[in-house]
């Protein structure tokens, strides 16, 4: 087939491609956007099928059989962990205009340049393989196809540079390149033209490759059965059927882990899953849809692969190159050139997107911020801000690029593009030819692999800290630089061999592919092995050590809340105008687009000002905005440092913020504790309040039943009085028995009367100790006695018996006489009235019990109920059947007798058993013996 | 909250993909057996590999 | 002929024998109780046309007699409370339980007596 045609077609192809992306992009600005559908969104991850898929895995599958899958095996059980995984990915990125790989890793630790710059170099050095494998296949497939023999002769290998295909390959792609994605600066650094063209660039791919095992299974063969059966009687094919002796399940298992690994950390793929996901909701779709596309472009490799092997056998056609190969064999020139535009579509592909995605790194996390660090060792100006200044006191104005700084954001992509694929086409020539297609790109996943530990442990684990990512890099880097990079140089001569087979310096432990003795690995999982397990253990021992040093940046990515003071306002934000922030806005995104983003933003704040009253102060959240827009243009370390400059602020952010936050919250906290604990204080003040109000509640009830016991008390006697003195009054003629005795009763009852309000008034104030005590010496056997004798009359009236036995000697006692023969005469007429009324018995002893004076007075009588005995000493209450035609009492006796007592230190009791009588008794304490104290009897 | 249904869900599946599609499961089907025609491995290998993306895709139908 | 008769119960003795000099005066035919279940009994035995009831009785109180008696007799019989309590509670509830009248303590003479006359009926002239 002539060259030129195969190049015209290509060339064809590829500006279909580029109308496509021209076309989504002019569909994106009217705001119609094409990709928004999670169909495009995962056609476009399947950019992960590149010419590996498309041409090494039929080299694979005819080495190892099924060896070739795992590769995406293990995007599809990643693809399950998407929904947790993926979905955070995008909505940091989204909420910090994450636009790389490089900006996800430096924002969660710190925003750290170093850390950014360091995942740059290596992404763009462990890809750089991968680039060459790309190329290689393009070159190859070139070279057969315009050939038509499929036996091609080694000869890449000593063709002079310029007559190299594959140079040319690689400056065609890097234009198209540098036309598909630096055309302007975006600050999203969404390209929805260049998804479209590559999802249209994923169906392309699909169709050509089934079309050409469609092709194989049916056309040549009798379908997959035929197939089979010849290969079962081939010996070397029926070995194809197992994966023993030829993989091992270790290597099995590495790769596996290494896709996962690469279906996240691959720039290509970060770029479309993430960057350019419009709607995280399109993963729903992607998750089963994107595993079923890898499933449907693998279906025909082992058949294909068997094919080649059975037509051509092994050893003059490179199997790599099967799927081709066989319809140029079985001359089918259509087909072959459909499979040779699906092979160049997964190359342009993988290309376009990587180098995009890498450019975007080396720009934004590499050259800008290494700039701006010599920018300000180098100048050292005080940065003057204010209007007039503002263009003075910018970054990068030393450099004389005073006009927009995009311009050069753009220029340094487009270097970094020729640039990457210029060192793609230097390593093919370099390593890349001996070894297989598969091999290659192993290398690069596994360089990829080591952004691992830092991602995955800064997504989940709080302690990962930016040393020990930067550790844990930097040790991962290093193994996979020395286990598999050196070797593939080592394998094509230009690093002795003695590097591999004895070690550096003939040192047999750093054997490259057999470090410190382990064997039986093959070099993947060798490489794996070793840099995973320094990597991972750096980053973990690293972080674990320097933990309190560093400050917690783990929330800010994970929940993504903008850190604002109470008020609103950023804690420790110094002023700057909107103007300042308006020209820095400018340099990046030109004059028209910052003019449109201020206005936009001021609007949607409902500012009722002039949108761009520029002497106006901006307040942190308009900062924090600009910011924001910015790092989609440059990257979120040099966003930070240019919008700090223009500030005037050196401090980062969050970690002021982050403590000024923390202190206004303990305040917070102390203040709420302290709340709560004055609350529960009141509460209980208030029930001891309630319980207090209670109490007098009760007390105030008892005092008006008091009260209104008293009146009733006072009435009784007042009734007969009124009674009988209005009989008198109105009755003159009364027979004169009849009158004496109601004058009789009038009198009685006066006295009742009378004795009565003595006795309330006493108790009244003996309640309130308002009485006035006489203290004297007193010999308690003469108040015995002299009450005795004062109840004479009444006893004789009753017809009962006092006996009184008083002992001879009685020590003298200090207490109030008087009120001692009160209490007595209370008894004893008590004794008297509740006696038996047939021969009565009272007797009124007197003894010394330990300390005190004991005196009783019982009664045979018919006893107090046990129910009663306490009873009895409250006030107003009488015993039962009170009075017997004699005087009534009024209820009082007892209570102020207990008073008294009770006052003088001594008991006040009563012992009865009903129908026994009752026996009262009281104590009172004596005096401390003074000598010669003794009272006469 | 349904969102972590699902995520365990799917979780699962991956775990279980996992374990399907590696050793020591693999070695089981790793003979020389031919089925319908076919080898052993190849059609363990496509098949789960189309289970697994049939289950993903139910578990997500089902979250719409 | 046959006189009207008036129950007087009271645990005091003095006003027993007030009360009972002042129906007697009026012609009245007398008996007296000095506790609540006496005076339940002599009300059966008795019959009277009036009762003077006393609230505060040992045993049984002045209102559970009142209420005894409507409950027996209904309305055949009078009933005039005393008390010396005179809150309002306690007068309501007396009325409420069926007493027709209230005299509290210390009574003028004069206003029982025109009291007993509304709710019996003015005496004949009794002999003597």
């Amino acid at each position: 087939m002539s060259g030129w045609l195969v190049v015209v077609i290509s060339g064809c192809y590829l500006g279909v491609l580029f109308a496509v992306a021209y076309w989504g992009d002019r569909r994106k600005d009217a705001g119609r956007s094409v990709i928004s559908n999670g169909t495009i969104y995962a056609l476009s991850l399947a950019v992960y099928a590149t010419s590996w898929t498309f041409y090494g895995s039929v080299g694979r599958a005819a080495d190892t059989g099924a060896g070739f899958l795992p590769i995406y095996l293990g995007p599809t059980i990643m693809a399950a962990f998407w929904w947790f995984l993926l979905r955070s990915m995008i909505r940091s990125s989204k909420r910090h205009r994450i636009t790389s790989l490089a900006d996800l890793v430096a924002h969660r630790y710190g925003n750290s340049a170093v850390l950014g710059g360091l995942v740059t170099v290596i992404a763009v050095i462990g890809i750089v393989p991968y680039i060459a494998l790309q190329l290689k296949a393009v070159s190859d497939t070139f070279a057969l196809l315009r050939s038509g023999a499929v036996t091609v002769s080694h000869e890449s290998a000593t063709t002079p540079v310029l007559q190299d295909t594959a140079l040319y390959v690689a400056l065609s792609l890097a234009a198209f390149t540098i036309l598909f994605g630096t055309r302007h600066l975006d600050a999203s650094e969404r390209h929805e033209g260049m998804v479209a063209a590559i999802a249209l660039e994923s169906c392309v791919k699909l169709v050509a490759f089934l079309a050409g095992g469609l092709y194989v299974t049916f056309g040549i063969f009798d379908g997959v059965g035929d197939l089979v059966n010849r290969a079962a009687s081939n010996a070397e094919t029926a070995a194809l059927f197992t994966l023993q002796p030829h993989t091992s399940y270790q290597s099995w298992f590495w790769l596996i882990v290494l896709s996962m690994f690469a279906i996240l950390f691959l720039p290509r793929q970060f770029q479309v899953a993430v960057v350019e996901n419009v709607d995280e909701r399109h993963l729903n779709t992607a998750i089963w849809l994107f595993p079923l596309y890898l499933l449907a472009i693998n279906l025909f490799v082992l058949p294909i692969a068997i094919g080649g092997l059975l037509v051509f056998g092994r050893g003059d056609v490179n199997p790599d190159t099967f799927v081709l190969a066989l319809p140029i064999a079985t001359d089918q020139p259509l087909i072959a050139l459909t499979v040779f535009v699906g092979g160049l579509s997964a190359a342009t592909g993988m290309v376009i997107v990587e180098t995009i995605a890498l450019a975007t790194m080396v720009s934004n996390s590499l050259v800008l911020p290494s700039l701006l660090w010599f920018e300000r060792r180098l100048s050292r100006t005080p940065v003057t801000s204010g209007p007039a200044a503002a263009g003075a006191g910018l970054p990068l104005a030393s450099f004389g690029y005073g006009g927009d700084l995009g311009r050069l954001t753009l220029r340094i992509r487009r270097t970094t593009i020729v640039g990457v694929l210029l060192l793609g086409y230097a390593y093919f020539r370099l390593a890349g030819e001996g070894p297989a297609l598969v091999a290659i790109g192993l290398v690069s996943f596994a360089a990829v692999a080591q952004f691992a530990p830092a991602i995955i442990g800064g997504l989940l684990w709080r302690g990962g800290t930016r040393n020990g990512a930067l550790v844990g890099l930097l040790a991962g880097f290093a193994v996979w630089t020395y286990t598999l990079l050196l070797p593939t140089f080592a394998r094509s001569g230009w690093l002795p061999e003695s590097f591999l087979v004895e070690g550096p310096w003939g040192v047999g432990l750093l054997r490259p592919e057999q470090l410190f003795g382990l064997h039986g690995m093959d070099d993947i999982s060798h490489g794996m092995f070793w840099s995973m397990l320094l990597n991972a253990g750096c980053y973990v021992v690293v972080s674990m050590i320097g933990r309190d040093r560093e400050p917690r940046h783990f929330a800010t990515l994970r929940v993504g809340t903008e850190l604002t003071g109470l008020d609103g306002e950023p804690a420790g934000l110094s002023r700057v105008s909107v103007d300042e922030l308006q020209i820095l806005l400018q340099r990046f995104l030109g004059t028209e687009a910052a003019k449109n983003v201020l206005e936009d933003y001021l609007r949607a704040r409902e500012n009722p000002n002039s949108p761009l009253a520029t002497s106006r102060v901006a307040d942190g959240e308009l900062v924090r905005q600009v910011e924001v827009l910015l790092s989609g243009a440059v990257g979120t370390t040099s966003a930070r440092v240019m919008v700090a400059s223009v500030v005037n602020e050196n401090e980062p952010l969050y970690v002021d913020e982050v403590m000024d936050i923390l202190d206004e919250a303990s305040q917070v906290l102390a203040y709420s504790r302290e709340l709560e604990r004055k609350s529960r204080e009141l509460e209980r003040a208030t029930a001891e309040l309630r319980e207090a109000n209670e109490r007098l509640q009760d007390l105030d009830r008892l005092k008006d039943e008091f009260v209104s016991s008293v009146s009733h008390e006072l009435r009784t006697p007042l009734t007969s009085i009124r009674a009988f003195s209005e009989i008198l009054r109105d009755n003159l003629d009364l027979p004169g028995a009849e009158r004496e005795k109601f004058l009789r009763i009038v009198v009685d009852e006066t006295e009742r009367l009378t004795r009565l309000i003595n006795q309330v008034l006493d108790m009244s104030k003996l309640a309130s100790g308002t009485v006035q005590w006489n203290i004297t010496d007193v010999d308690l056997g003469g108040v015995i006695q002299d009450s005795a004798t004062a109840c004479e009359q009444l006893f004789e009236q009753r017809g009962a018996q006092l006996t009184v036995s008083v002992p001879p000697c009685v020590p003298a006692i200090r207490a109030d006489r008087d009120r001692l023969v009160q209490v007595m005469l209370n008894l004893l007429s008590n004794a008297a009235k509740f006696c038996a009324p047939v021969d009565g018995q009272v007797s009124v002893t007197l003894c010394t019990e330990h300390d005190d004076l004991r005196v009783d007075v019982t009664d045979n009588g018919d006893g107090i109920p046990p129910t009663d005995q306490e009873r009895i000493f409250e006030r107003f209450q009488q015993g039962p059947r009170a009075g017997n035609g004699g005087d009534h009492g009024t209820g009082l006796g007892l209570p102020i007798s207990h008073e008294i007592i009770r006052h003088f230190g001594g008991r006040f009791w009563v012992q009865s058993t009903p129908r026994h009588g009752a026996t009262f008794s009281f104590t009172v304490p004596m005096q401390p013996i003074r000598a010669g104290r003794k009272a006469d009897v | 909250m349904r969102h972590r249904l699902i995520s365990s869900r799917l979780a699962a599946v991956g775990v279980l993909g996992f374990l399907l599609l590696n050793y020591p499961l693999l070695s089981l089907v790793d003979l020389p057996l031919m089925v319908l025609g076919i080898p052993l491995l190849w059609i363990y290998l496509y098949l789960v590999w189309g289970a697994l993306i049939a289950v993903l895709a139910l578990i997500l139908r089902k979250a719409e | 002929m046959k006189s009207t008769r008036v129950l007087i119960v009271d645990d005091e003795p003095n006003i027993v024998i007030s009360l009972e000099f002042l129906m007697k005066q009026q012609g009245y035919e007398t008996a007296t109780a000095a506790d609540g279940r006496a005076a339940l009994s002599e009300a059966d035995r008795f019959r009277p046309d009036l009762v003077l009831l006393d609230i505060t009785l040992p045993e049984l109180d002045g209102f559970q007699v009142c209420e005894q008696l409507r409950a027996e007799h209904g309305s055949d019989m009078g009933v005039i409370m005393l008390t010396a309590r005179g809150r309002e509670a306690e007068v309501a509830k007396g009325l409420a339980l069926g007493a027709d009248a209230y005299v509290t303590k210390p009574f003028s003479t004069r206003d029982l007596v025109d009291t007993v006359h509304k709710l019996l009926g003015t005496p004949r002239c009794s002999g003597g």
